[in-house]
């Protein structure tokens, strides 16, 4: 549904997406994480035929946005990087101003329209001056224009930022249903916890290339190496050590606790725990330890 | 488009200008200005027309004085609500980019003609009502006094109104679009208001001392200008450079990098293993066999434009020819002789010096002037500079032929040996400024309106020092040289 092939944008001397080529399909979620500059917002622009690419091609939802743009922006939300509302309006006019514009009709405006309001928990709005609004209501409100004429394709720019944790949760609760719309979604964010809950694939810019490609757990093994398993017995035992060095190298240990790294966890952990409950060594936990995407993404920038 | 498409596309534009309308009710900067423009004009005209009335007939005894003076009081009360209209423009797109409400408009599946269309009217629509209820307003206090203006009057007043309104409007949207922000507008805006408060002044001028009926002249002169403006707009607007653009930054390093680079050619035929010579030679060749046509293709456009120009140029002068016959004997061909080109030309004060210098002089000073005058009259007045010789000549040709000698021999003998270069130089300098000016309303593709300023500028700047300056020397060598001997020779005693 979205389709970037080469996607480059110069400003001058400067090169703002470089040769940028990924694809996302219906019903899915790519986050792209990236500090400021790295060129998310300009790739944000050019699928949505607002910027021309320098070279390359973008499909979006079918349409070439060099040459069909109107096509393309008839068929995409966009929440841009500020609300960008129109303060002396009401809810409902704004809402119904920008339905006209996206060619629906009266009634359907209202009602998707008094909807998203009611989903987004601020039903109130419809009548009141955005003026009024607090950061967090704007933010909710750009985000039901994007989503008022149902686009199949959504590019979200830092769709949850200023908002309090319920209404972010409120937020990616919609995001992650639009998903099983079959809908594609492009989220950028600088909040790797939610690109980590909402996102199907991350895609990490820097300097306007894509460093880093691929679900959450890829890229975690791929840039952090293999799991690490930490098991936790009931009781300090000298013999559990011996034991699990036999299938693995341990890389921490304390009297009651063992922390190993393995590729293969699937063959490796049944194995040392079949060992130690059959030298009768009790085993409260044996789990993954977290890592974040903070993890990741700190490793590939400061690599890059 | 079939109709249902077309009625979809006027929905969204008047959706996006009632949007806007009803954005500036609510705005009391703007509501407020109106509403006083409106309400106290009328009124204010209304006292200073009676009293000017009553002045003039107390202290000398004049009547009908108000006769004159109702065109004047009517463009005051329909041009002074109207004008708010700028301010309005001004902000249409900068403002909306200031307020960060731009992005989200550019991502609708608004065209860029809708856009400009729907800003255009929202910006103009509020004023001009004002403008026309200030009209109605003062006519009405008018007809209560029994001096009701004729119907063609009113006509034209509405329309004048309307269209200075227009142009004021769509000049305006060019700078919102083109600038970063409000206050960059503002500033540039007197670009526009001082024109329009000249063309104003000159309508009162013209109001008063020719009638009313060039109004109607003003008028068309108001539309192309529109039209103009509004193609300039158009052709401008570019949702990227809006959205890109953050700083006004004047970069002349930048400016004379791009100057040069157009400025530049390549030598021919080019290649490492040349002779001295014909290394020398490379770059005049290069010049003269590849530079000067490529030149000149970019130019094809503004170069039909001056040709027609000159073809009208040819109707103007007949026109005159017949409008303006000169007296008869006032020709007299058979009574030149080297007199007349030694001491009468010489003695002739407007006239340069008949020298090859002083006419060589006076051509680059005309073309050059031309040049500028073409800049800001997106290239108008360069043609038209050229138009005015030419029908001249016409309009002596014809005279000529009608005192009874032979017009073709009149045109080979004074204006040909020199014109053959002449002409063709002037032709070439005049497309170029032609390009100077119509730059800003159809920038060449894929360059910014500076850029390919600096080309027209750099295309200017090499074929008038490479090929018209040298045709205009030898053209006036000829003039003083070899011209006058041919016309004695011709017709002298």
């Amino acid at each position: 549904m979205i389709q970037l092939e080469g996607l480059t944008k110069r400003f001058g001397d400067f090169t703002a997406v470089d040769g940028v080529t990924l694809s996302i399909a219906a019903g899915e979620i790519l986050a792209m994480l990236g500090p400021n500059g790295a060129g998310k917002t300009t790739t944000v622009r050019m699928l949505a035929a607002i910027l021309q690419p320098s070279e390359g091609r973008a499909v979006v939802a079918g349409f070439d946005t060099r040459s069909d743009g109107i096509e393309v922006r008839r068929r995409v939300g966009m929440l841009t990087e500020q609300p960008g509302l129109y303060l002396r309006m009401r809810g409902g006019e704004y809402l119904g101003f920008f339905g006209r514009v996206y060619g629906l009709d009266a009634e359907t405006c209202q009602q998707r329209g008094r909807r998203l309001l009611e989903q987004f928990d601020m039903a109130e709005a419809w009548n009141r001056r955005m003026g009024e609004f607090s950061k967090g209501m704007r933010q909710k409100m750009a985000l039901a224009r994007a989503l008022l004429h149902e686009p199949p394709v959504l590019l979200l720019d830092e769709p949850t930022s200023a908002m309090d944790p319920y209404s972010a949760k409120l937020v990616r609760d919609a995001i992650l249903s639009l998903r099983d719309e079959r809908r594609v979604i492009l989220v950028c964010t600088h909040n790797l916890a939610e690109a980590e809950t909402v996102a199907d694939r991350i895609a990490i810019i820097r300097r306007g290339r894509i460093v880093a490609l691929g679900t959450p757990a890829e890229l975690k093994r791929e840039l952090l190496g293999p799991p690490v398993m930490e098991l936790r017995l009931a009781e300090a035992r000298d013999g559990a050590l011996s034991l699990v060095s036999r299938f693995v190298e341990p890389l921490a240990f304390g009297p009651d606790w063992i922390r190993y790294e393995t590729s293969q966890p699937e063959t490796v952990n049944p194995l040392i725990l079949r060992a130690l409950t059959g030298a009768g060594i009790g085993v409260v936990t044996l789990g993954e330890l977290p890592r974040s995407l903070e993890a990741v993404y700190l490793r590939v920038v400061e690599e890059q | 488009m079939n109709e249902r498409r077309w009625r979809d596309w006027l929905r969204e534009v008047f959706s996006l200008t009632w949007r806007e309308v009803s954005d500036s009710m609510r705005d009391w900067r703007i509501i407020a200005p109106i509403g006083i423009l409106t309400l106290f004009f009328p009124v204010l005209m209304n006292v200073l027309t009676r009293s000017t009335q009553n002045m003039f007939y107390e202290r000398w005894g004049v009547e009908g004085i108000e006769t004159r003076l109702l065109p004047l009081m009517l463009m005051v009360v329909g041009f002074f609500p109207a004008s708010v209209s700028l301010v309005i423009a001004l902000e249409t797109f900068v403002g909306e980019k200031e307020r960060q409400s731009l992005e989200p408009l550019l991502a609708t599946p608004l065209s860029d003609v809708q856009l400009y269309l729907g800003k255009i009217m929202a910006a103009v629509l509020l004023p001009l009502v004002a403008g026309f209820v200030g009209i109605v307003a003062y006519t009405l206090m008018l007809w209560r006094q029994g001096m009701l203006p004729s119907s063609e009057l009113l006509l034209q007043i509405t329309l004048l109104t309307s269209a200075e309104a227009l142009v004021m409007v769509s000049a305006a949207v060019v700078l919102s679009s083109q600038t970063t922000s409000v206050r960059a507008a503002n500033l540039l805006a007197s670009f526009i208001i001082i024109p329009v408060a000249l063309l104003v002044q000159g309508e009162s001028l013209i109001i008063l001392y020719a009638g009313n009926h060039v109004l109607w002249y003003i008028l068309i002169f108001l539309i192309v200008t529109n039209v103009m403006l509004v193609r300039m707009g158009l052709r401008l607007f570019n949702r990227e450079e809006l959205l890109g653009r953050e700083i006004d930054e004047l970069n002349l390093g930048n400016v004379w990098r791009t100057f040069r680079r157009h400025l530049g050619w390549q030598p021919w035929p080019s290649g490492s293993e040349r002779g001295l010579v014909l290394r020398c030679l490379s770059w005049p060749l290069g010049f003269y066999l590849r530079e000067v046509p490529a030149v000149l293709r970019r130019s094809a456009l503004a170069l039909a434009v001056v040709i027609i120009g000159l073809l009208g140029s040819a109707l103007v002068g007949w026109f005159f020819a017949r409008a303006l016959p000169a007296p008869a004997g006032f020709l007299n061909l058979d009574a030149i002789s080297e007199e007349t080109f030694t001491t009468s030309l010489s003695t002739t004060t407007w006239l340069p010096a008949f020298t090859t210098w002083g006419v060589l002089g006076n051509n680059v000073r005309s073309l050059l002037a031309a040049a500028l005058l073409g800049t800001f009259s997106f290239g108008a007045l360069a043609v038209a500079l050229l138009m005015a010789p030419l029908a001249i000549i016409v309009y002596v040709a014809f005279q000529v032929a009608w005192a009874g000698y032979d017009p073709l021999l009149f045109v080979l003998t004074f204006v040909m040996p020199h014109g053959i270069l002449e002409l063709p130089a002037a032709i070439i300098a005049t497309a170029l400024a032609v390009r100077l000016g119509a730059t800003f309303i159809a920038p060449p593709r894929n360059m910014t309106v500076g850029e390919g300023w600096l080309q027209a500028l750099a295309d200017f700047a090499k074929l008038f020092v490479g090929v018209v300056i040298p045709l205009l020397a030898a053209a006036a060598w000829i003039e003083v040289h070899i011209t006058p001997a041919l016309v004695i020779m011709t017709y002298g005693r």
